[in-house]
């Protein structure tokens, strides 16, 4: 991957003086590349990585299973582009194994998202089996350890 | 009774020794560590941790019983793993069985290295700015250190005029260190053709530290031992804790021709007996896929690299470009101020810790060395207050 590409990965919010820095280039080029990058569709957005383990939000996320019947031509992507049109499903990935698409669903609370499977999910067609598990606690997202440990304090000065 | 006492023990302690002088580094490190919120840029290792499957090669080595002695020159897996490596990487073929010896860090590999060859008196060369122990090392072992300086203007590379000036009839050995720690400089092709000629010329033995060796930027490394016939007059070093970010494992490793491991062997099997089975374990690990390990640390490096030369670019600090290691080595002659001074006021006004170059020998007067191995955030803000300062001490 291109390495504006990683520091914006590692940190969206780095400024394009600091990047011009960092990758020996102008500032202006560092903007212009940017701006590229999304016109391409290559960066889709920026978001901050919450915890929200610790904001205690009235909401669970569930990580489905879903067994489809693949269609002629369109194969899954009809299904998963239909799935994905609800606005709970923040995810759909297509797996190898013994389901074919992942989900990750998120609802105000347990009886709403298993409202959502049986009444939405489960009824599309070529949907034939869901299994739902809901997370209970994010240790680790995005790359990133929810709950940092200790640094090990390191001498302040060596040779 | 207690003056008398202590002058006393003065009197014991063995002459080389009290001819050392102290480390230019330690009276520094005794005030940066009652200062609070200091961000330092004075560390000589990497701010990351070692990789996992390395870290856990050695918890596994733990688990099915791995705690007891080596053979003295080390595992034969790790030995075979190394010469592969060196081979691989450096183009020097050592056989594992005999030339090759695992070492408590480069630290010690230095020291059997000095001490394998030097009689009381005999002339060991190295070029200055450099690591603080090669000087104390020669006097420990009865030689003479001969320091030959480098300069910004050469970009702190050693030059072969600098070396003629300084062999005599009692010159044993040159001991060569680069990437360079603490200037960041690196050796061209012709560089190490000159010096492995100059070694070869005057029948020296070459003690080459190639530590930061994977760590060089937009230059690949050479090492000197490759030029024909230097094989079989160098001692080659190298270890884990750069490139590796494992510098608390205290692993590094010797090659060069069995007559010299066997010397430095002696040594090592009365002193040491070998490397904690540990830490060679994870050493193993390490060389599985050095590539990977090293790949992304590297990037990060060069980065931050980057961002500290242009920075003092930036507030007018000259810098020459660091090739290797992850040391800049900033000139602030035009302060005005020395290098300790200029290092003590920017700890005192801006809580920024760098070592200043005279704690690398006095060739680095007007210098300090502020390493980049530190996390970015610490950077920004450090290039931030330094600005800060320089402002202040321009106005």
């Amino acid at each position: 991957m291109d390495e504006l590409l990683k520091i914006l990965k590692n940190n969206a919010l780095e400024t394009p003086d600091n990047i011009a820095k960092m990758l020996n280039i102008s500032t202006e080029e560092v903007r212009s590349r940017i701006a590229d990058y999304e016109k391409r569709g290559i960066i889709k957005g920026y978001q901050a990585i919450v915890n929200e383990d610790v904001l205690k939000m009235d909401r669970v996320t569930a990580l489905i299973e879903v067994k489809v019947s693949p269609e002629r031509e369109g194969g899954f992507n009809h299904v998963a582009t239909r799935i994905g049109k609800f606005p709970e499903v923040q995810s759909i990935y297509l797996v190898s194994g013994d389901f074919d698409l992942l989900l990750f669903v998120v609802g105000p609370d347990l009886k709403e998202v298993a409202f959502f499977v049986s009444e939405k999910l489960a009824t599309i067609d070529g949907v034939h089996a869901t299994a739902t598990h809901f997370m209970l606690k994010t240790y680790k997202h995005h790359g990133v350890l929810m709950e940092a440990q200790d640094e090990y304090e390191r001498l302040k000065i060596t040779p | 009774m207690s003056t008398s006492a202590s002058k006393s023990l003065h009197d014991v302690i063995a002459r080389n020794l009290a001819d050392v002088p102290p480390s230019g580094i330690r009276d520094f490190f005794e005030i940066v560590s009652t200062m609070e919120d200091v961000i330092s840029l004075g560390i000589g290792e990497p701010d990351f941790d070692a990789p996992w499957h390395i870290r856990e090669a050695s918890i596994f080595g733990l688990e099915k019983g791995a705690t007891s002695y080596t053979s003295n020159l080390g595992l034969l897996g790790l030995r075979r793993a190394i010469a592969n490596y060196v081979k691989k990487t450096f183009s020097l073929q050592y056989d594992p069985q005999r030339e090759v010896l695992v070492t408590v860090g480069v630290s010690e590999a230095l020291d059997l290295a000095i001490r394998a060859i030097c009689n009381p008196g005999d002339e060991i060369m190295y070029h200055e700015p450099c690591y603080v122990s090669y000087g104390p090392l020669i006097q420990f072992a009865h030689g003479r250190p001969v320091i030959v300086p480098t300069t910004i203007e050469n970009e702190f590379r050693v030059t072969r005029d600098a070396l003629e000036e300084r062999v005599g009839p009692r010159t044993k050995a040159l001991i060569l260190n680069y990437p360079n720690n603490p200037t960041g400089a690196a050796l061209t092709r012709n560089d190490a053709k000159d010096i492995a000629d100059f070694v070869s010329d005057h029948d020296l033995i070459l003690i080459t530290d190639e530590i930061y060796a994977e760590l060089t930027y937009h230059q690949d490394h050479l090492s000197p031992a490759t030029f024909p016939g230097m094989r079989e007059r160098t001692i080659f070093l190298h270890g884990f804790s750069k490139a590796w970010a494992m510098t608390g494992f205290r692993i590094g490793y010797a090659c060069a021709p069995p007559a010299l491991t066997d010397a430095m062997m002696k040594i090592h099997q009365y002193t040491m007996l070998c490397a904690p089975i540990l830490s060679q374990e994870a050493a193993i690990a390490a060389l599985d896929e050095p590539e990977r390990d090293i790949a992304d640390m590297k990037s990060e490096y060069e980065k931050r690299r980057n961002f500290l030369q242009n920075s003092f670019g930036e507030m007018g600090l000259p810098c020459f470009e660091p090739r290797g290691a992850f040391y800049a080595f900033p000139s602030v002659r035009e302060t005005g101020l020395s290098s300790k001074a200029f290092a003590l006021r920017l700890l005192e006004e801006e809580k920024v810790a760098c070592v200043p170059g005279t704690a690398f020998g006095a060739s680095g007067e007007g210098f300090v060395r502020c390493a980049y191995a530190t996390a970015l955030d610490d950077l920004k803000e450090a290039m931030h207050r330094m600005a800060a300062f320089l402002d202040r001490l321009r106005t």
